[in-house]
C-alpha cells in the first residue's frame, strides 16, 4: 500500500492540506460539522512542533490565530455557521491589518443553530459580506477530497501572497464523507512562504508601504522591527490616522489587491463543457450531483456540461461569462436560495436564461432533483 | 464488477459504521479502487438506527448516496422493515437470523445467516459481530478480495484484538461461502 | 536606556484628557520595563479598545491594537506561538471585564504567562461616560442618569478565583509602588493581573462630585491602604493595595512544550 494514499473524511483531507502547506498554529472551538479538523490537528500539530489550542469561544479562536500569525506562523481556525458569525469582527480586523490566516467553514443548515448535522451552502454571501464595512476577501471551495487538499494548500498560499484572510467554504457532505486522498510528494505542489522584509537593523521599516508589485513584506513580532498594528485606518507605519487621503488610499488598496487579481485567484474545473448547450454551474458537494447527471445525460447524447467553481470570491465574473457564452440555458446547482445564482445572473449576457436548481432541506441535492428542472428548461415536460 | 453500491444498516453499537469504513477502506487501500463511505445517524435513519452508504468503483464516484443498493445488510428488524424495499431487484440482502425475520416480499436474493449465534458460540465476544458480518459478505460476494479486508482490519484494530477479529472474519467468511 | 527611549515621541502629544490617570500609569510601566532592563524587541504590547488601549501606540515595543474586549485572546496567540516574548496587556475596566470578561477568566484559568493590567477608572471614557462593570452601585453615568443599581466585580477576587497566579492592586497616585508591583508582575511566570485605579475627571469626576484630577488622586490616597497596614486594620472599608496572590503554578506554554515532547517521542517510536 502506498504511504501517500489515505481513505479519510473531507475534514481530515483539509488537515492534510494544512500540514502540507506548513501550518504552525491552530486555535479552535468545537462545532459540528467541522470538529474533526480541530481533533486531528490537536494530535498532528504537536507531533511536528506546532501548537494547537482550544479557546474559550469562536471569537477567541479567530483572534488567537491573528496574534500567532504576527509572530510569523502559518495559522488556521475551523468552524461552521454560528461560529463563522461570531468570528466576523476579527475577520474584518485581519482584512484591515492585512494579516494572513485561513478560516475553514464547514457549512451546515442555517440561519441560527439551524441544522447542525445536515448539509447546506448558505454561507456564500456571509463569507463575502459577513464583516462590516467595505473590504475584499478570498473564498475557495471543493467537491472532493483531492480538491479539499489542493484548495487548502491554495488558501494558505493566497493568504501569504495577498496578506489576507482566506475562507474555505466546505460543506457537511464533503466534510464528513470518506473517500480517497493521494497526498502529493514534498515539492510536488508549490508552497508560498511568508514574504519577510529584507531590511536590516537600524533601517526604517514601513509595515504598510506596498512594494512596486503591490505586496507588503512582513516582519515577525519579536524580530528587529517594532511597529504598530491597529484596526483603525492607519498610515504606512501602522499608526492610526483619519487623514482623508490615508483613509481613501488604504481602503482602495484593501479592495484592489484582491479584485485586481481575480484572474490569478480564479480556480475552476470544466466537465464536458466544450460543446455544451446546457451548462450546470455548481460547487462543493452539489457539484458531485451535477457531474453525475452530466455523465448520464452525455451517455444518452445530450450536450450538457458542468462548470465547477472552486473559487467563489472574488467572483470569477469574466470567466463565467466566457464559459457560458454559448449556452442555451445555465442551471446553477446549489443548496441555498440562490446566492451564487445571483452572481451568475449578473455575469452572463442573458440573465433570464439562468435558473436555480436548489435543495434547502438538509439533504444533498440529487441528480434526479436537477434532472426534473432541466427537463422543464429543455421544454421536455414536467 | 464495475460499480457496487452497498447499504449497511442496523442500530448504534453494532459496529455498522466501522464495518462500512473497513470495507470501503480495503477497496481503496488494497484493491486499488475508488470508494466513498457516508453515514447518517438518529432521526435520519429512524428508530435510533444507523445507516452507512458505500460505493465501490473502478471509476470516479460523484453522487455519493445510494438509492438502490446491489448489496443491503440489515442487522435489526427496524432496519429490515425500513430498507428492504430499496434493494436493487436481483441484488443481495444479508440478514442475521437472531435479529431479523424476513418476508418473502423482497425482490432480491435473501441470505439469512446465524452470525451472531456463531460468534457467541465460537468466540464468545459480541464486539466482533460486525467483523463477522463483513467476513460473511466477502464470502458471499466478490465485492473485494478477502485478503484486502484482512489487511484493512489489521490497520484499524488494536494489535491485542487482531487475532480475535481475524477469527471473526474467518468465521463469517466460511459461513458466507458455505451458504452459496 | 532612558525612559524616553521606550516611547514613540513621534506620536505625542497623546490623546488622553488633561488630568487622566492613564499617562501616570504609562510612566510607571515604562519605568518598570527600564529598571528591569528588558530589551524592547522582546516585548509585545497587546491592547483592545478604549482610552486605555491607546497606550500601545505610544510605546516603542511590538504593539498590537486590537478589537474591543479581545486583547487577551490575541495576546494568547502571540504568547503561545512565541513563548520567549514578554506580553503585556493593558485594558480598561469595560474592555477587560464587560465585553472581555470571558477571555479574562479563561486566560487566568490557563495561567498563560501574560501580564494583564486593568486600568480601572470605573467608566467608559472614550464613548463619553457610561457606567462599567467596575462602577458599582450609586454611580452617575450617561447611561445611569438616576445612578447605577448593579454591583461591581472585585477584580482581585475575580482574578484569584479564576486561577491567576499573581494578583495585585495599586493606584495612579502610588507611582513608585505601581512600578514595583509591575516589575514583579512582568517577571512572574504565569498569568498576572494588576488592577490600577485610575482617574477620569472628565467623565467620572464631574458627574460624581469627586472634583478635579487632584482631588480624585487624593481619594486614591485616602480611600486605599496597604494590605497588612494599621490603617486598613482600623478601617476595613478602605480598598486594600498590594500583592494578594503570588504563587507557582504550571504555566500554559511550558505545559504545552511537554505535550510536544510527548507527541514527538510517540511519533518516533
Amino acid at each position: 500500500m502506498s504511504e501517500n494514499i489515505r481513505f479519510i473524511q473531507g475534514n481530515e483531507a483539509c488537515v492534510e492540506g494544512a500540514i502540507y502547506a506548513g501550518i504552525d498554529f491552530f486555535a479552535g472551538y468545537p462545532i459540528t460539522p467541522s470538529t474533526e479538523i480541530a481533533e486531528h490537528l490537536a494530535r498532528r500539530l504537536p507531533e511536528t512542533g506546532g501548537k494547537f489550542i482550544q479557546m474559550e469561544d469562536e471569537i477567541a479562536s479567530m483572534c488567537a490565530i491573528i496574534g500567532a500569525s504576527l509572530t510569523g506562523k502559518k495559522v488556521m481556525t475551523a468552524t461552521s455557521g454560528p461560529g463563522f458569525s461570531l468570528k466576523q469582527e476579527a475577520i474584518g480586523y485581519a482584512c484591515m491589518t492585512e494579516i494572513p490566516c485561513v478560516i475553514a467553514n464547514v457549512q451546515r443548515g442555517g440561519p441560527s443553530t439551524g441544522n447542525p448535522t445536515h448539509v447546506s451552502q448558505g454561507d456564500i454571501n456571509q463569507a463575502r459580506w459577513g464583516t462590516h464595512g467595505d473590504h475584499s476577501i478570498i473564498a475557495l471551495t471543493a467537491s472532493n477530497h483531492q480538491d479539499v487538499f489542493n484548495m487548502t494548500v491554495d488558501a494558505f498560499n493566497m493568504a501569504e501572497t495577498y496578506r489576507t484572510p482566506v475562507v474555505l467554504l466546505f460543506d457537511e457532505v464533503v466534510g464528513h464523507m470518506r473517500e480517497k486522498l493521494v497526498i502529493p510528494e514534498e515539492g510536488e505542489v508549490e508552497i508560498v512562504s511568508r514574504l519577510r522584509t529584507s531590511l536590516g537593523k537600524g533601517v526604517d521599516y514601513h509595515p504598510y508601504l506596498p512594494r512596486e508589485d503591490g505586496r507588503l513584506p512582513m516582519s515577525d513580532f519579536g524580530g528587529e522591527h517594532k511597529y504598530n498594528v491597529t484596526g483603525l485606518f492607519h498610515d504606512m507605519w501602522g499608526f492610526p490616522s483619519n487623514n482623508p487621503k490615508t483613509v481613501n488610499e488604504l481602503l482602495r488598496h484593501l479592495v484592489d489587491k484582491i479584485e485586481n487579481n481575480v484572474r490569478s485567484i480564479t480556480r475552476y474545473k470544466e466537465h464536458f463543457l466544450e460543446d455544451a448547450e446546457y451548462i450546470m454551474v455548481s460547487y462543493g458537494s452539489s457539484a458531485r450531483s451535477a457531474i453525475h447527471l452530466a455523465k448520464n445525460r452525455r451517455a444518452k447524447g445530450e450536450k450538457i456540461g458542468v462548470l465547477e467553481l472552486q473559487s467563489i470570491w472574488p467572483f470569477p465574473t469574466e470567466m463565467v461569462r466566457e464559459k457560458c457564452a454559448n449556452a442555451k440555458a445555465v442551471l446553477v446547482v446549489e443548496m441555498n436560495m440562490g446566492q451564487v445564482t445571483a452572481q451568475v445572473k449578473a455575469a452572463v449576457r442573458k440573465p433570464n436564461r439562468v435558473f436555480l436548481a436548489n435543495r434547502i432541506d438538509g439533504k444533498l441535492i440529487t441528480p434526479a432533483d436537477i434532472k426534473r428542472l432541466l427537463r422543464v428548461i429543455q421544454g421536455r415536460g414536467v | 464488477m464495475n460499480r457496487v453500491r452497498l447499504v449497511f444498516s442496523g442500530s448504534g453499537g453494532q459496529g455498522v459504521i466501522t464495518a462500512a469504513i473497513i470495507l470501503a477502506e480495503a477497496a481503496v487501500m488494497y484493491d486499488g479502487k475508488n470508494a466513498t463511505q457516508s453515514q447518517s445517524y438518529g432521526a435520519a435513519a429512524r428508530g435510533g438506527g444507523t445507516r452507512s452508504d458505500i460505493i465501490i468503483s473502478d471509476q470516479e464516484i460523484n453522487f455519493p448516496e445510494v438509492r438502490q443498493p446491489n448489496v443491503l445488510v440489515c442487522l435489526t428488524q427496524d432496519a429490515y422493515n425500513t430498507y428492504s424495499s430499496i434493494v436493487r431487484p436481483g441484488g443481495l440482502l444479508l440478514t442475521d437470523t437472531k435479529f431479523v425475520k424476513t418476508t418473502k416480499k423482497v425482490d432480491a436474493r435473501q441470505v439469512e445467516l446465524p452470525l451472531f449465534e456463531e460468534v457467541m458460540a465460537k468466540i464468545g465476544k459480541p464486539v466482533v459481530f460486525n467483523i463477522c458480518v463483513l467476513g460473511a459478505l466477502v464470502g458471499i460476494t466478490e465485492v473485494i478480495r478477502p485478503k484486502s479486508v484482512m489487511s484493512a482490519v489489521a490497520d484499524r484494530v488494536p494489535r491485542d484484538f487482531l487475532e480475535l477479529n481475524n477469527e471473526a472474519l474467518d468465521l463469517g467468511f466460511t459461513l458466507g461461502a458455505e451458504s452459496q | 536606556m532612558a525612559v524616553k527611549d521606550y516611547l514613540r515621541e513621534r506620536y505625542f502629544p497623546h490623546m488622553w484628557c488633561p488630568g487622566c490617570g492613564h499617562g501616570t500609569i504609562l510612566n510607571s510601566l515604562i519605568r518598570a520595563v527600564e529598571e528591569l532592563q528588558l530589551h524592547k524587541n522582546e516585548i509585545v504590547m497587546v491592547s483592545g479598545i478604549g482610552c486605555s488601549a491607546r497606550i500601545s501606540g505610544y510605546v516603542d515595543f511590538h504593539s498590537l491594537h486590537t478589537i474591543h474586549g479581545r486583547a487577551l485572546t490575541f495576546a494568547t496567540g502571540v504568547k503561545l506561538s512565541q513563548p520567549r516574548l514578554k506580553v503585556l496587556v493593558p485594558m480598561g475596566d469595560g474592555d477587560a471585564l464587560a465585553i472581555g470578561g470571558n477571555h479574562f477568566i479563561h486566560a487566568a484559568r490557563r495561567n498563560i504567562d501574560i501580564t494583564a493590567i486593568v486600568m480601572n477608572n470605573r467608566i467608559y471614557g472614550m464613548t463619553g461616560g457610561q457606567f462599567s462593570p467596575l462602577s458599582g452601585p450609586g454611580v452617575k453615568a450617561t447611561t445611569a442618569p438616576f445612578t447605577t443599581i448593579d454591583d461591581n466585580f472585585d477584580v482581585v477576587e475575580l482574578a484569584t478565583a479564576a486561577g491567576a497566579s499573581f494578583v495585585a492592586r495599586s493606584t495612579a497616585f502610588h507611582v513608585k509602588e505601581t512600578t514595583e508591583i509591575l516589575k514583579k508582575a512582568i517577571m512572574h511566570k504565569g498569568f498576572s493581573v494588576v488592577e490600577l485605579l485610575s482617574q477620569c475627571p472628565t467623565h467620572y469626576g464631574r458627574k460624581n462630585k469627586e472634583g478635579d484630577a487632584a482631588s480624585m488622586l487624593d481619594l486614591q490616597k485616602s480611600g486605599t491602604a496597604k494590605i497588612g497596614s494599621k490603617a486598613l486594620e482600623k478601617n476595613p472599608a478602605l480598598t486594600p493595595r498590594g500583592i494578594f496572590v503570588d504563587t507557582d503554578k504550571p504555566e500554559y506554554c511550558e505545559e504545552y512544550d511537554k505535550i510536544i515532547a510527548h507527541a514527538t517521542k510517540e511519533n518516533i517510536s
